[in-house]
């Protein structure tokens, strides 16, 4: 992939859509429901998009999650997996257990996006149906010995269990700081990090944006952002990749610093964040 | 070897690396040899979609200063907004008033948040003293209403962006123009109050906490004359 990230971030709501339509909500409810697939498939996109939550939206997007009209080639389900994508940006709990269901789909990018969503719901009660996925890559507490093991979307798995705190099963994370792929790496040690706060793990991430690959520097100072690991903002700023996503992952480091001091005062750390983001604008 | 052979051995380098790294490499030192002749070429090189060597290109052209402004101005790249956002970004750390048009253009209508937030933050960190004194006081105005528009962008950071320039235009025009600088203020504490973002409130705060302490030393030198307010840390080495 090698689309700039700008061309995602420069579609603004107030921006014309080259060549998607503008829609009304009730559109875009009403085209889940097209016998155009593809209008269901973008208007599934649309309403996650806009943060269209509406209970209308919400039940329309949970239904979307059982569709069988859709399917690719490989067996796979689009709208399926638009429709787990925008359940978790409206932030509403009612898609928490449907979302769990589609952690058993066939289609692994369902999978991932059910996990991401749940991640961004904040619901601890998806932890167990997580662990039993995640103990897929797993014999006891190692790695299963087939490697790359790709069977599952590990790093939003480790992601998701890091974000909602599954302190009691960290044992079970552990082990992927060796999985041979590296983004499940940084997803393991991004989780071990919230899992434990101990800095060995936010270094593990701060090595990895010396690396020699734009991707994966990337994807390292969006963990870096999520987990607000403040010794990392100097090399955050420093690493080679495009300002907007150093001045993402700085934000993340600065609002964590923000509401984790109860003060109103800003702290060094919070005003050492600020020095840096100001030279990258 | 002159000046001129070292930049042409050095501008051949830049056109002849095979790999990202040594693009790099050949644009940083060519940037750090700091030869006229070479503006051309490290502009070119702000359209290599290398980041690095994009940063270096412009830490080159910012220490250019002055020399690199009209063939920044002429050459920005209507077609790239990637390198037209590094073109900017070198425009807003030289600070030429020659820039304000094109910054100002940039900072309120251009479609790529990454233009508009660099832009933004150049209209912070112009140069007041090259403008004829009795067009200081219009210019400014001028800048702080775009300001103002630019402060309700959708994006957060251009938001962010438009915080950092309200705060040195708050010092810069704080004995000049008392009136502008209340506006500053009020819309900074509108900002505080109603933004959604986090990031752009806590940058709110900081941007009161440094004003602030101006007008504190204001009280005690109210004769000082604010020809040139200091210009933002804007880091070094590589961005």
């Amino acid at each position: 992939m090698n689309s700039s990230p700008q061309k995602f971030e420069d579609l603004s709501p107030t921006g014309d859509f080259a060549n998607g339509e503008s829609l009304t909500v009730e559109q875009a409810i009403a085209n889940l429901e097209s016998a155009d697939l593809g209008l269901r498939f973008y208007a599934a996109w649309w309403l996650g998009r806009f943060r269209i939550g509406e209970p209308a939206a919400v039940t329309a997007l949970i239904k979307a999650l059982e569709d069988e009209a859709d399917r690719t080639p490989e067996g796979g389900y689009p709208l399926r997996r638009n429709a787990a994508r925008a359940l978790g940006k409206l932030g509403d709990r009612q898609a928490v257990s449907p979302l769990i269901v589609c952690l058993d789909c066939s289609d692994f990018y369902v999978r991932e996006a059910a996990a991401q969503s749940l991640e961004m719901l904040g619901d601890p009660v998806c932890i167990p149906a997580l662990i039993k996925l995640l103990a897929v890559g797993l014999q006891g507490e190692q790695l299963t010995s087939k490697q790359p093991d790709l069977s599952q979307p590990y790093d939003a798995i480790l992601e998701a269990l890091g974000t909602l705190r599954a302190t009691k099963f960290i044992s079970l994370v552990k082990p992927f700081l060796e999985h041979p792929i590296e983004l499940v790496q940084y997803a393991a040690a991004r989780a071990m990090y919230q899992l434990t706060q101990e800095p060995v793990y936010g270094e593990r991430l701060v090595q990895a944006l010396a690396g020699e690959k734009l991707q994966l520097r990337r994807a390292v100072l969006a963990d870096l952002g999520a987990i607000g690991y403040l010794p990392a903002a100097d090399a955050i700023a420093q690493t080679l990749a495009e300002n907007s996503l150093k001045l993402i992952s700085l934000k993340g480091l600065l609002e964590h610093q923000v509401s984790h001091t109860g003060t109103s005062t800003l702290s060094p750390g919070a005003i050492k964040v600020m020095n840096l983001m100001d030279s990258l604008l | 070897m002159n000046n001129s052979d070292l930049a042409q051995i050095l501008i051949r380098a830049v056109e002849e690396a095979d790999s990202s790294d040594r693009l790099l490499d050949a644009v940083q030192e060519l940037a750090a040899a700091g030869i006229e002749e070479s503006v051309p070429t490290l502009i070119a090189a702000l359209g290599y979609n290398n980041p690095g060597a994009a940063v270096a290109a412009v830490d080159g052209l910012i220490a250019m200063g002055e020399a690199a402004v009209s063939p920044l101005l002429e050459l920005i790249d209507d077609y790239n907004y990637g390198a037209r956002a590094w073109a900017i970004r070198a425009l807003a750390g030289i600070g030429d008033i020659r820039a304000l048009d094109t910054l100002l253009e940039a900072a309120k209508t251009d479609f790529s948040l990454s233009v508009r937030r660099a832009a933004t933050r150049g209209l912070g960190t112009l140069r007041w003293h090259q403008l004829p004194p009795d067009q200081v006081e219009s210019v400014q105005t001028q800048v702080l209403e775009a300001l103002l528009l630019i402060s309700q962008d959708p994006e957060w950071v251009v938001r962010y962006a438009a915080v950092t320039s309200l705060e040195t235009l708050a010092i810069a025009i704080a004995v000049t123009l008392p009136d502008q600088a209340s506006q500053i203020t009020n819309q900074l504490q509108q900002i505080l109050d109603t933004d959604a973002d986090l990031g752009v409130r806590t940058r709110v705060k900081f941007a009161q906490e440094k004003i602030q302490q101006q007008q504190h030393q204001e009280v005690f030198a109210p004769k000082r004359k604010l020809q040139d307010t200091e210009v933002p840390y804007r880091g070094g080495g590589r961005r």
